[in-house]
C-alpha cells in the first residue's frame, strides 16, 4: 500500500499494522490448523505423515479408550444441557428485572453480584466452590459440577440477553397491554419471541463455557467422574496421542460451529 | 396501569417494575450462594488448621498465612527469617502475566486499529474472526500449541525443512512458551476494547495534527494514544488478571521449572498430600491483588465517562 487515494485514508492508514493483524489471525489460527490436519494422519507417531486416513476418529469410538471417552461425552454434555439451560432461564429473568424494572437502588449491585464469575479469577473460584461443598457436607459428583457450571455461566448467558433486551423499545408491550394483554401475556407473547436470538445465543455462549471448563470440574467433580476435559487432560499428562487430536478436532468443530450459529443468531433482527 | 412512562429510546424501561424482585431472586439466590457465599467460606478456611489427609480442622490458625511469609525452620522454632518460595513464584506470575500483556499489547493494538478503520459493513466479521478461538476449549487450544511447539513438532520441522536451523528451537517449558500460551488465551480481551476505542475516536484530530505538520508517529503518539487510552488500560487489566492466576499454560507448556500461582494452589487440593488453609490463603491473596486492579479498572472507567461526559 504505497501510495494512498485521499489524504484522510493517509491519515488513517499505518504502515505494517496489517501485516502484523495477518499475523496475528496466523498466530490465532495455526495451532488449529496443524492439530485438525494431524488428527487425520495415518501414521501412529505424532512426527510422521503417512497419508490421510480416518483411523484415530474410529480408535475414539471403538479403541481401546473409548469407553472411557464414551462416559465423559455424555457427562458433558448432559452437563452441558443441564447447566445452559438453567443458566439461561436465570439470566432472562434477570434480564427482565434489571432491563424492565426501572431505576432501583439495588441495580449496580445486582450487576455486580451477576457479573462476579468474570472479575474472580477462575482458579479463586474452583477452590471456594470446592470448599463450599466441602463445608455443608456436599458428596462431590455430576450434581456438584452441574451447580458450580450453572452459576459460572449466568453471566455469558446474561451479557447477550439483556443487549438483545436493551435494543427492544418498551412500545411493543406496551401496545400488547393497551390491547387488554396482561403482564404475563406481554411477556410470553410478545417479548420473549423478540428476545429469542438474545436467548438463544445466550444459552450456546453458556453450553459452550460449561462444555470446555476444565479448571472448576477439575476442582469439584468426585474421584472416578469425569468429563470430556478432564478426561482429555488426564490422557495428555501422559503425552499427546493421536487419538487425542482426533477428539479435540472434533471438540473444536462443534465450537466452531455454534459460536457461528450464536454470531448469525444474535445478528438477525425479527423487530421489523 | 401505574408502569406505563413510555420513554421509549431509553435502554432501561419500568414495564415489569412490579415483579422486579421476583425476577431477580433467582438469579441473586444462586450467585450468592454458589459464589458470593464460597468466597467467604474461602476466607474462614485460610484461616483454619489443616487436616493432614485433605480438608480442616475447625480450629482457628494463622499458620496459612505464616507458612507464606515466614520460614521458622523445620521445627517451627527458629527466629522468623523472610520465606522467599511462595513470594518468588507470585512474583513469577506476575512477571509471565506482565510479559504477556505486553505481547498481546504489541500485536493486539495494531489488530484492533486496523479492524477499526475498516468500512464499517466488514468490522463484525474481522472481530468475529479474532474471537472464533477464544471459543474453542481453552484446553484444546493449549495442547494445539504444545504440539505444534515441540521440539519434533511441525513448527521446528518447517524450519529445519527449508534450511533456516540445522536442529530443533527448545521452545517448550520455556518462559516464553508460557507466555506464547497466555496471549494465545487471552488476546480477545485486548483487542476488543482497545477497538472499541479507536472506533469512537474521531479522526478529524488526527487530520488536525497532520494539517499543522505532525509527522504520522507524532500524531499515534500524542493524538491518538491519549484518546485511546482507557481502552488500551481495559485491555491490559483484562488480559493480565486472568493470565495471573492461569494454571493450564503453565502446566502443560511450562514445565516444573516454570510454576506459577495456579499450579501452587491446585497442588494445595489435589488428592490427600495437600494443605486446604495454605491453598485458601494463596488464593485469597491472589484474589486481593484481582480485586486492587479491578477496582483501579473500575476508576479509569467512570473517569473517561466523566470525560465524555
Amino acid at each position: 500500500m504505497a501510495t494512498a487515494k485521499s489524504a484522510k485514508f493517509d491519515i488513517k492508514a499505518y504502515r505494517g499494522f496489517k501485516a502484523i493483524t495477518l499475523l496475528c489471525l496466523f498466530v490465532l489460527y495455526a495451532p488449529l490448523i496443524v492439530v485438525t490436519i494431524y488428527s487425520f494422519n495415518a501414521s501412529a507417531s505424532l512426527t510422521n505423515w503417512e497419508g490421510v486416513s480416518f483411523r484415530w476418529y474410529v480408535d475414539v469410538f471403538t479403541g481401546p479408550e473409548s469407553g472411557k471417552f464414551k462416559t465423559a461425552a455424555l457427562n458433558s454434555f448432559i452437563i452441558a444441557i443441564a447447566a445452559a439451560t438453567m443458566a439461561t432461564t436465570l439470566a432472562t429473568l434477570a434480564a427482565t428485572g434489571m432491563v424492565r424494572g426501572g431505576k432501583f437502588k439495588l441495580r449496580s449491585a445486582s450487576f455486580g453480584l451477576i457479573s462476579l464469575p468474570l472479575m474472580v479469577p477462575e482458579i479463586v473460584t474452583a477452590v471456594a466452590t470446592l470448599i463450599f461443598f466441602n463445608a455443608i457436607g456436599f458428596d462431590r459428583g455430576i450434581m456438584t459440577i452441574l451447580l458450580a457450571h450453572t452459576a459460572f455461566c449466568v453471566p455469558f448467558a446474561y451479557l447477550p440477553i439483556a443487549a438483545r433486551m436493551q435494543g427492544i423499545e418498551d412500545s411493543y408491550e406496551q401496545a400488547a397491554m393497551d390491547l387488554y394483554a396482561n403482564k404475563r401475556q406481554a411477556f410470553t407473547k410478545i417479548l420473549m419471541p423478540l428476545m429469542m436470538p438474545g436467548i438463544i445465543s445466550g444459552f450456546i455462549l453458556a453450553f459452550i463455557v460449561s462444555l470446555d471448563d476444565f479448571i472448576i470440574t477439575n476442582f469439584v467433580k468426585g474421584a472416578g467422574v469425569e468429563t470430556l476435559p478432564t478426561a482429555i487432560f488426564g490422557s495428555v499428562k501422559q503425552g499427546i496421542k493421536p487419538n487425542i487430536m482426533a477428539i479435540s478436532t472434533m471438540l473444536l468443530g462443534l465450537s466452531v460451529v455454534m459460536v457461528t450459529i450464536s454470531y448469525f443468531v444474535s445478528k438477525a433482527d425479527n423487530t421489523k | 396501569m401505574a408502569a406505563g412512562a413510555a420513554s421509549g429510546g431509553s435502554a432501561v424501561t419500568d414495564t415489569y417494575k412490579d415483579a422486579r424482585t421476583w425476577l431477580l431472586l433467582p438469579a441473586w439466590l444462586t450467585l450468592t450462594i454458589l459464589v458470593a457465599a464460597p468466597v467467604f467460606m474461602m476466607l474462614i478456611y485460610s484461616f483454619l488448621t489443616k487436616e493432614f489427609r485433605g480438608g480442616v480442622i475447625w480450629e482457628f490458625s494463622l499458620a496459612a498465612y505464616d507458612q507464606f511469609f515466614f520460614d521458622r525452620g523445620l521445627f517451627g522454632d527458629d527466629p522468623a527469617k523472610i520465606e522467599w518460595t511462595y513470594i518468588l513464584i507470585f512474583w513469577r506470575s506476575i512477571w509471565q502475566a506482565g510479559a504477556a500483556t505486553i505481547l498481546s499489547l504489541v500485536i493486539g493494538f495494531p489488530t484492533a486499529y486496523f479492524i477499526a478503520t475498516r468500512p464499517e459493513k466488514s468490522r463484525p466479521l474481522w472481530v468475529f474472526l479474532i474471537t472464533i478461538p477464544y471459543w474453542v476449549n481453552l484446553l484444546i487450544r493449549t495442547v494445539s500449541m504444545k504440539f505444534l511447539l515441540r521440539d519434533q513438532g511441525p513448527l521446528n520441522d518447517f524450519l529445519i525443512n527449508i534450511g533456516l536451523i540445522d536442529s530443533p528451537i527448545h521452545i517448550v517449558n520455556t518462559n516464553f512458551a508460557v507466555q506464547l500460551g497466555l496471549f494465545y488465551s487471552y488476546l480477545p480481551f485486548m483487542v476488543l476494547p482497545i477497538y472499541a476505542a479507536v472506533e469512537r475516536y474521531n479522526f478529524s484530530l488526527s487530520e488536525a495534527a497532520a494539517d499543522l505538520y505532525a509527522t504520522k508517529a507524532t500524531t499515534l503518539r500524542r493524538i491518538l494514544l491519549p484518546a485511546v487510552k482507557p481502552g488500551v488500560i481495559a485491555g491490559c487489566i483484562l488480559v493480565f488478571v486472568p493470565s495471573m492466576g492461569s494454571f493450564l499454560a503453565p502446566d502443560l507448556l511450562g514445565g516444573a521449572k516454570n510454576f506459577m500461582i495456579g499450579s501452587l494452589i491446585e497442588e494445595q487440593f489435589k488428592g490427600n498430600a495437600g494443605n486446604w488453609p495454605f491453598g485458601a490463603a494463596a488464593s485469597m491473596i491472589l484474589m486481593s491483588m484481582v480485586l486492587v486492579l479491578l477496582m483501579f479498572y473500575a476508576r479509569q472507567q467512570a473517569k473517561s465517562e466523566k470525560a465524555e461526559g
